[in-house]
């Protein structure tokens, strides 16, 4: 079996599949890659399944040796990495050498990219995924981020004997894919609960992300919103991108890591199609939220779906 | 023998559905008589909700994804390129009209030792204060009563218990602590439960009990599952330590 060392983990770097659904009932939320999008296509760049394992790292990546090489390639924001000293473009597969080493950079875009690798990041699965949720200290690598001095086994890729051929992103379904800072919302659970006046500050103003944001949620400054019923709410499950007002009348956008139930009003939910932009979103980021139907809704998430299982968006 | 809850529901309870997302819908269950918005907790609605879990659960319906239960409302998601809130409304409809068929088992009794006060319950004398009762007298009546698990919800294993005696009802703090000792054991208005790892939180911490709550390599990863009934036993600082140890 292939390793990679971990020479630097990294400001917080995680192994990371499309998480763990069914136990809801348990309190577990799915966890998974912050940005399904990204680990995708970057599966698709090396050979894998979709929902093979892969590395996200967060506002700066990793330093990684290769002591028996592989084909790797990053995807998601670009981190300025570098293969031995030669610089290595992103949304790419790249062959690496025995005894290689990936130098992964600071961030001169969105705040996460995936390290996928041909086999996939071999890790002990826990209910049935390799993803970790770093809150209950489950899967992945003993539940936590990844430390110096970690060796991560690849598994051994489906196809074996294959040629390497180097593999690149169509740049129009790049751009169409590409994470958005105006995010698209449908009505939330309780949107009736806010006068008007909340409604026009809320899809009216720009709210900032937060330092304290991570992957349990992103919480927002900005224009309060006022004139908030906060009745008392018994606590009921809370989706994916919920948009919830918390007593100070301020958005928290729950995330992959959430909590699976809460009891303050939620006005919006981010629409499907959406949830990979909200994981490149940065601290001191600017969002605006618009809201749309449910059709609208359902229909950009089928596009967006058509162009990741495309044959065309992976070129050879 | 296993009895039937049904018949001994006093009112009937009504269901409604709630678009959430476009990949969730919320099933409510509701008991009151009052044209208001709201569901109210109470054991009828509780045992309706673990049906309902339950019934999805035996028989899986294709494109769902998950289910949080909570007080009384059910949050189904499901992958919205497979379903459609319309078609999952008329599924789950009819997943509802045969809820009263599923029988929920014998409620298991589970016991858990809390050493109550001192560093374990930091704010022990603010609720006595808060309620005009010695320390003693709230460790009494928190221990006093057998709880029911409403739902497990917010982090893995952390059950929803009620219901506190009217004595003890206290607010949640003003701001929630950065992060919660794992094992603690918090009131909020009129609720109590166990922090099952270390999270931020607003609850008043009376205690802590040194058991494992959660863990996921254990056969059965939650400690309290929904529907459990539940007894906090007070204990010393020296059985404390010799159960963490073990």
């Amino acid at each position: 079996m292939k390793l990679i060392e971990v020479r630097a983990p990294g400001l917080l770097t995680t192994v990371q599949d499309p998480g763990r659904e069914g136990f809801g009932p348990l309190g577990v939320s799915a966890s998974g890659a912050a940005d399904l999008v990204a680990l995708r296509i970057g599966n698709r760049l090396v050979g894998n399944d979709e929902d093979a394992a892969g590395l996200e790292m967060t506002l700066l990546g990793g330093t990684f040796y290769f002591p028996d090489g592989g084909v790797i390639a990053l995807a998601g924001s670009n981190f300025c990495a570098k293969l031995d000293d030669a610089p290595l473009a992103g949304w790419t597969s790249a062959a690496v050498k025995a005894r290689q080493t990936l130098t992964v950079g600071a961030t001169n875009s969105g705040a996460r990219c995936y390290l996928c690798v041909e086999g996939g990041i071999e890790v002990r699965r826990v209910m049935g995924s390799a993803s970790t949720h770093l809150l209950s200290g489950l899967g992945g690598v003993e539940g936590r981020a990844l430390r110096k001095g970690d060796v991560l086994y690849v598994a051994a890729p489906k196809q074996a004997f294959r040629t390497f051929r180097r593999r690149t992103v169509n740049g129009r379904g790049l751009e169409k894919l590409k994470p958005r800072k105006l995010l698209r919302v449908t009505d939330g659970p309780q949107s009736d609960w806010f006068r008007e006046e909340a409604k026009r500050v809320f899809y009216g103003n720009t709210f900032r992300v937060t330092e304290e944001s991570n992957r349990m949620g992103v919480r927002l400054d900005g224009a309060a919103l006022t004139g908030t019923e906060t009745g008392e709410m018994i606590s009921e499950g809370v989706s994916l991108g919920t948009v919830q007002i918390t007593a100070g009348g301020l958005p928290i956008i729950l995330f992959v890591e959430q909590q699976t139930t809460g009891g303050y009003p939620k006005i919006a939910n981010v629409i499907a199609a959406d949830m990979h932009s909200v994981g490149q979103l940065r601290p001191r980021d600017e969002i605006r939220f618009e809201r749309v139907e449910m059709h609208a809704a359902v229909a950009l998430l089928e596009e967006q779906e058509k162009w990741l299982c495309s044959k065309e968006l992976i070129l050879e | 023998m296993r009895k039937d809850l049904s018949r001994e529901m006093p009112t009937p309870i009504r269901t409604r559905f709630q678009v959430a997302s476009d990949q969730s819908l919320l099933v409510y269950f509701d008991s009151s008589h009052s044209a208001q918005q709201q569901s109210q907790i109470s054991k009828a609605v509780h045992e309706q909700v673990r049906r309902f879990v339950r019934l999805l659960e035996a028989e899986p319906v294709q494109g769902v994804r998950n289910l949080h239960p909570g007080y009384a409302s059910v949050l189904v998601n499901f992958d919205a390129l497979q379903l459609r809130h319309e078609k999952l409304e008329e599924i789950l409809g009819g997943c509802l009209e045969r809820i009263e068929q599923v029988t929920l088992p014998e409620p298991r009794e589970v016991e858990i030792p809390v050493c109550y006060g001192g560093e374990y319950g930091p704010d022990l004398q603010s609720v006595a204060e808060l309620r005009g009762l010695t320390t003693q007298r709230v460790v009494e009546l928190h221990a006093a009563r057998e709880y029911l698990v409403y739902f497990l919800g917010f982090v893995p294993g952390f059950a929803y218990l009620g219901e506190l005696a009217t004595e003890l009802v206290t607010p949640r703090l003003p701001a929630p602590r950065k992060s919660v000792p794992p094992g603690s054991v918090g009131i909020a208005k009129n609720q109590t439960g166990v922090y099952p790892v270390a999270t931020p939180g607003g609850w008043r911490l009376v205690g802590r009990t040194p058991l494992k709550m959660f863990q996921p390599d254990r056969k059965e990863m939650s400690l309290l599952a929904i529907g459990d009934r539940v007894r906090f036993a007070p204990i010393s600082r020296e059985t404390f330590a010799k159960l963490e140890r073990a």
